[in-house]
């Protein structure tokens, strides 16, 4: 239970950083807060010989929340976020997610954008960009651009993120005045690992629903004019839609069972 | 960029309980480690060792964290508190400790370092807290002995409405 060898490397810049990443390629791991990474080095899970530590890049601290939405770089943590006096403002979808990420000291040292690349495919926060349809923006030796979720969210443990690449910050952008949102997770345990999260968003008639735990990555869907009698059938779709897979936490037909029905308690709960 | 090499073993230098230390740590080296064998404060307890069971929780810089998910180089320069800072100049134990004792929180005691940092963060702050509150924070924890009562209840005495002020 004790990690590989590796060397650090502590970047002064992010052109620094990403001039480290470019030159030792896949023997390179970033490290920002660590809490799930550390967690892989302990059970050697991943064995890299170089950590890349940004976490205390001050360019990367960014913490951003307006009418516009939040925009979080990638050293700031989730209790930074979680503590700032404007979330529940504009971010109150945001806030209620991140009550269930982790405990208070992963969320401590754990960082937003840590967890959307690490893209475990239970999590809250890579949830949160799926459904919210925010952005991550990622800076290589070439040059920034930005990824919207569905570009980035490619699979189980996998993003869009190449080889030389840095995640800088991500984007979630608010929600509209008239919309009603809605937040349930069935885990386990506070704070464990969710065995089936889903986000809702009602707008106009519009309902978005997004669910985190049975596929490999997000999926959203989302149902114009939805019937209060039609969301039985649609859920039942969906879940066969996701499939979702057996683990030591959750069989597959549990999970979508855990659809429909956590699901409909949800939308029901988000419309009225 | 500094850059601190593989299998050699670097200078660790940061606060703890108010007092500089300093050791020599490899960059493999975990925070939970590197205080229990470099520095000898054995009183943070290791457990699970990938971030579960809550037993190493120290605070650094004022927030609770887990010691064996944090490197002893990315304690540099920071603030370190663990257990054996948080009894009273005369020794004597402090309101947590002295609650726990008051309500038999601990049996075997493997878990009661971790669950005094993690509520000393919430004691920190000056705050009432609700008993869900405390259960939330303290979900973070494991127990094997306790079943948790009386670990609440204790917390409670300190940081629930009727509780004496904790707060530093």
């Amino acid at each position: 239970m004790k990690p590989a060898p590796f060397s650090i490397h502590i970047p002064d810049t992010i052109d620094e950083a990403v001039a480290c990443l470019a030159e030792h390629g896949e023997e390179a791991r970033v490290i920002a807060g660590g809490q799930s990474l550390m967690a892989m080095l302990n059970m050697r899970l991943a064995e890299p010989s170089i950590l890349v530590d940004v976490s205390r890049l001050a360019d990367l601290k960014k913490l951003e929340i307006g009418p516009d939405g939040l925009t979080v770089g990638a050293a700031t943590t989730q209790a930074e976020v979680f503590h700032h006096p404007d979330l529940a403002t504009h971010m109150p979808l945001v806030r209620e997610a991140l009550t269930h990420v982790g405990h208070i000291q992963t969320r401590n040292r754990g960082t937003v954008c840590g967890s959307l690349c690490h893209a475990d495919p239970s999590a809250e926060m890579p949830l949160l960009l799926a459904t919210l349809g925010g952005t991550v923006t990622l800076q290589s030796a070439s040059g920034t651009r930005t990824l919207s979720a569905s570009e980035f969210q490619t699979g189980l443990l996998e993003t869009a993120k190449q080889q030389g690449e840095l995640c800088i910050s991500a984007h979630f952008p608010s929600l509209p005045s008239s919309a009603k949102w809605g937040f349930r997770e069935i885990a386990r345990r506070d704070g464990d690992f969710a065995i089936v999260a889903m986000a809702c968003i009602a707008d106009k008639g519009t309902v978005r629903l997004g669910v985190g735990g049975v596929s490999d990555a997000p999926t959203v869907e989302e149902w114009p004019d939805l019937s209060t009698a039609d969301i039985p059938d649609a859920l039942n779709r969906l879940a066969w839609k996701m499939g979702g897979t057996d683990d030591i936490h959750a069989s597959a037909r549990y999970r979508r069972e855990l659809v429909r029905r956590i699901g409909q308690k949800l939308i029901e709960e988000t419309l009225s | 960029m500094k850059v601190l090499q593989h299998g050699q073993k670097h200078s660790v230098e940061f606060t703890l309980n108010g007092e500089e230390v300093e050791g020599f740590a490899e960059p493999r080296m975990l925070l939970s480690d590197f205080l229990r064998h470099e520095i000898g404060a054995t009183g943070t307890h290791v457990g699970c060792e990938h971030g579960v069971c809550g037993a190493c929780t120290v605070m650094m810089d004022g927030k609770a964290v887990r010691s064996c998910l944090t490197l002893a180089h990315q304690a540099e320069g920071r603030e370190i508190r663990t257990i054996e800072g948080l009894e009273t100049p005369d020794h004597e134990f402090n309101d947590l400790q002295q609650a726990f004792h008051e309500n038999f929180a601990l049996q075997c005691g493997y878990c009661t370092p971790g669950m005094l940092m993690t509520l000393s963060e919430l004691a920190s702050t000056g705050k009432r807290y609700t008993e869900a509150e405390v259960r939330d924070a303290l979900s973070g924890n494991i127990c094997r002995c306790t079943g948790y009562k009386e670990i609440v209840d204790a917390a409670m005495a300190v940081l629930g409405d009727k509780g004496q002020v904790a707060a530093e």
